[in-house]
């Protein structure tokens, strides 16, 4: 490998981790903070997609459409709590996994009757659509760098509402101790929603931004859940900072894997779990 | 009372077993057909295509094939191998069908394979394309009405050759149609005095090309041939494309790449080349005639299953002609079928000792939202059923 392809495969692994970041942070503050195994997580991701095709169909506009696909995440994810999820965190994990693997199956065969089974593309935004040459046969897409920017003001944002507000102070106390927090007049069931609604919000947000270069398909949801799973495991349950590293680690592994294994290159991402497992059981960063 | 009912009950089975008899005696003027398609899932629109096909061709002939009226037993296979024997033995034992029609998943389409051969009945497969269909497992009872994997890609390996293509990369999801189509791709190239320079394959249904888009930017070779179908197919070439490369290094693939998902690619897939055994603008009478009846009955446009669907029953059809419209006497169907040359839409075609359609590949140009036909690069290509000992 040359230089030059070096750094594009690195600049690569950086646009996927950081991708991969934004679906599982969410999966990971549901999971680590309300102890909920969220198999529909992935279903958010497909949500987000087909509302970003959905709603750019009907406004002409992705950016309008992610305006307006917010706002709906936020909602859906809220009244999912309410309706369902509320009544799941007494219960132990085998109760969880069976309601969000139904969820898994509901929505896919909604989505089947309402858009269909057809594999449909989103346009990038008209400003957005150019590509920086790279070397001489091959240019960089500014929309994969878009993202990648988006994603990293997130994970500021996250930062900035976890470690400073009032907000972030209570959903790290229910992370400790749940019971304590209530002892002190929180209303951690109010937080609860608020942290779901945004688990929810964030994988939406991950669909609509990828489904202009990832096109929008039939179970294109349980793709990402794997390796969100994966990422969670890696970086410590509950961990935001833990999934980023981890969302890196597991770029570069995917990336540099493809090219240099090329025959190991499925397994490339497990290797790197299973070895990060046997040195650090509880993942890297557990719980901050 | 006991005694009565006892009276009532035996009067009611024989009622039941006169009704059974009627029923069997009806049957013998009757076949059945048994649909083993997907009709929910990923692959719902090509079971759904493949039925219309198969069953516009019955209704040309007034609902009849052979001479005698068909009856439908419809099984949705959800492209599941794990139920695809229990499904196959259903139709086969409990409905006692006369065929089976079957299926788009390879994988599927093996098990439905061994339960025909053990069971000795009749299975066409409309579309399924892995290569030990009509190979290793081949058998006397096993037919197909659409293409071995072997069949598009070996044509575009020749097809490359000829243009005086020296090198190639090649990218594929790694499972069998993907791998079976890269091999057949390399084996004609190869013949052809050109050389694979590097083969890159990643898990399916991994969809993160952009390591190997930079590895070909890198590598450089005179064109790209790649497998993939579906949504991995307009996400490649949208890939490919905003990479830059398309205008650089041209892509090549099996039809697959491009059939059913222009949509999704916007501009992207527009003049690429694809090799397969039908095409848009043929502008035959006979595939004219076979669209317009088509899009009249279905409102939509018929594509490549379509075309397979319709040909099972062409081929079923000319199989009961020749044993007199009876289907017990298998032999004779069997010989029937094989022997038939079938005048499908997509142009004539006969079938290979191993009854893999024997056919013309079309090199077509994606226009619009159309693959146009741009010639015949190989004419009646014969996958070469390697491992079939019949």
């Amino acid at each position: 490998m040359d230089f030059a392809s070096f750094l594009i495969q690195t600049l690569n692994s950086l646009q996927y981790g950081l991708l991969l970041f934004l679906v599982a942070s969410g999966l990971t503050l549901v999971f680590g903070i309300m102890g909920i195994i969220n198999l529909a997580h992935g279903s958010f991701y497909m949500i987000g997609a087909y509302l970003a095709f959905v709603l750019t169909s009907a406004t002409g506009s992705l950016m309008l459409a992610i305006a307006l696909g917010i706002p709906l995440a936020l909602v859906f994810g809220a009244f999912l709590e309410w309706a369902l999820f509320a009544h799941l965190y007494k219960r132990d994990h085998l109760e969880q996994v069976l309601l969000t693997y139904g969820l898994i199956l509901i929505f896919e065969q909604l989505r089947s009757l309402l858009v269909g089974d057809d594999v449909h593309g989103v346009a990038i935004p008209a400003f957005l659509d150019a590509s920086i040459q790279l070397t001489e046969v091959m240019s960089y897409p500014v929309y994969r760098l878009a993202i990648s920017v988006v994603c990293i003001v997130l994970a500021v944002a996250l930062y900035f509402v976890i470690q400073r507000t009032r907000l972030g102070m209570m959903i790290r106390a229910g992370n400790d101790d749940r019971s304590m927090v209530e002892s002190l007049g929180i209303n951690i069931n109010m937080v609860y929603r608020i942290v779901f609604a945004l688990g929810v919000a964030m994988a939406a947000l991950a669909g609509m931004l990828a489904s202009p270069i990832s096109s929008v398909f039939p179970n294109m949801g349980s793709q990402v859940l794997i390796i969100s799973f994966v990422i969670v495991v890696i970086g410590g349950i509950g961990s935001v900072w833990g999934a980023l590293v981890a969302a890196l680690i597991v770029g570069f592994a995917d990336t540099f894997g493809k090219v240099l294994v090329p025959e190991l290159s499925g397994i490339v991402v497990y290797v790197v779990m299973a070895v990060v497992l046997l040195w650090r059981p509880e993942g890297i960063l557990k719980k901050g | 009372m006991d005694k009565q009912m006892k009276g009532v009950g035996r009067l009611v089975l024989g009622a039941a077993m006169m009704v059974v008899g009627l029923g069997a005696a009806q049957a013998q003027e009757k076949v059945k057909v048994g649909l083993m398609l997907p009709y929910t899932g990923t692959y719902a629109a090509l079971g759904n295509a493949i039925t219309n096909g198969f069953k516009q061709y019955v209704e040309e002939n007034g609902g009849k094939l052979g001479g005698r009226v068909v009856e439908y037993a419809v099984v949705d296979d959800e492209s599941n191998p794990a139920k695809a024997t229990e499904n196959a033995r259903k139709l086969v034992s409990r409905d006692k069908v006369d065929v089976v029609v079957g299926t788009v998943h390879s994988g599927v389409a093996l098990a439905m394979a061994k339960v025909a051969r053990d069971s000795k009945t009749l299975m066409i497969v409309p579309n399924a394309g892995a290569n030990d269909i009509t190979g290793p497992l081949c058998s006397p009872y096993v037919f197909r009405s659409s293409f071995s994997a072997w069949q598009p890609s070996y044509a575009m390996g020749e097809a490359l050759a000829k243009r005086g293509i020296k090198t190639v990369a090649t990218v594929t999801w790694k499972y069998s149609f993907g791998e079976e189509s890269v091999a057949g791709f390399k084996e004609a190239f190869e013949k052809g005095g050109g050389k694979v320079v590097k083969e890159m394959t990643l898990p399916f249904p991994n969809v993160e090309f952009q390591p190997f888009l930079t590895e070909i930017a890198s590598v450089k070779p005179d064109a790209v041939f790649v497998f993939f179908a579906g949504a991995g197919a307009a996400k490649f070439v949208s890939d490919y494309a905003a990479a830059g490369l398309k205008s650089n290094i041209p892509l090549y693939g099996p039809g697959f790449l491009t059939d059913g998902n222009l949509d999704a690619m916007g501009g992207a897939g527009e003049g690429l080349l694809t090799t397969l055994h039908y095409a848009d603008g043929l502008a035959t009478d006979r595939d004219s005639v076979f669209r317009t009846k088509y899009a009249e009955a279905y409102k939509i446009q018929p594509d490549v299953y379509a075309v397979q669907g319709y040909d099972a029953a062409q081929m079923f059809d000319a199989g009961l002609k020749a044993a007199g419209g009876d289907p017990s006497k298998k032999e004779e169907v069997i010989k029937g079928m094989a022997a038939a040359t079938i005048d499908s839409p997509r142009g004539a075609f006969t079938l290979s000792r191993a009854h893999n359609p024997v056919q013309d590949i079309y090199l077509r140009e994606v226009k619009g939202s159309e693959n146009v036909v741009v010639e015949v690069v190989s004419k009646s290509l014969e996958d070469p059923a390697r491992g079939c000992k019949m």
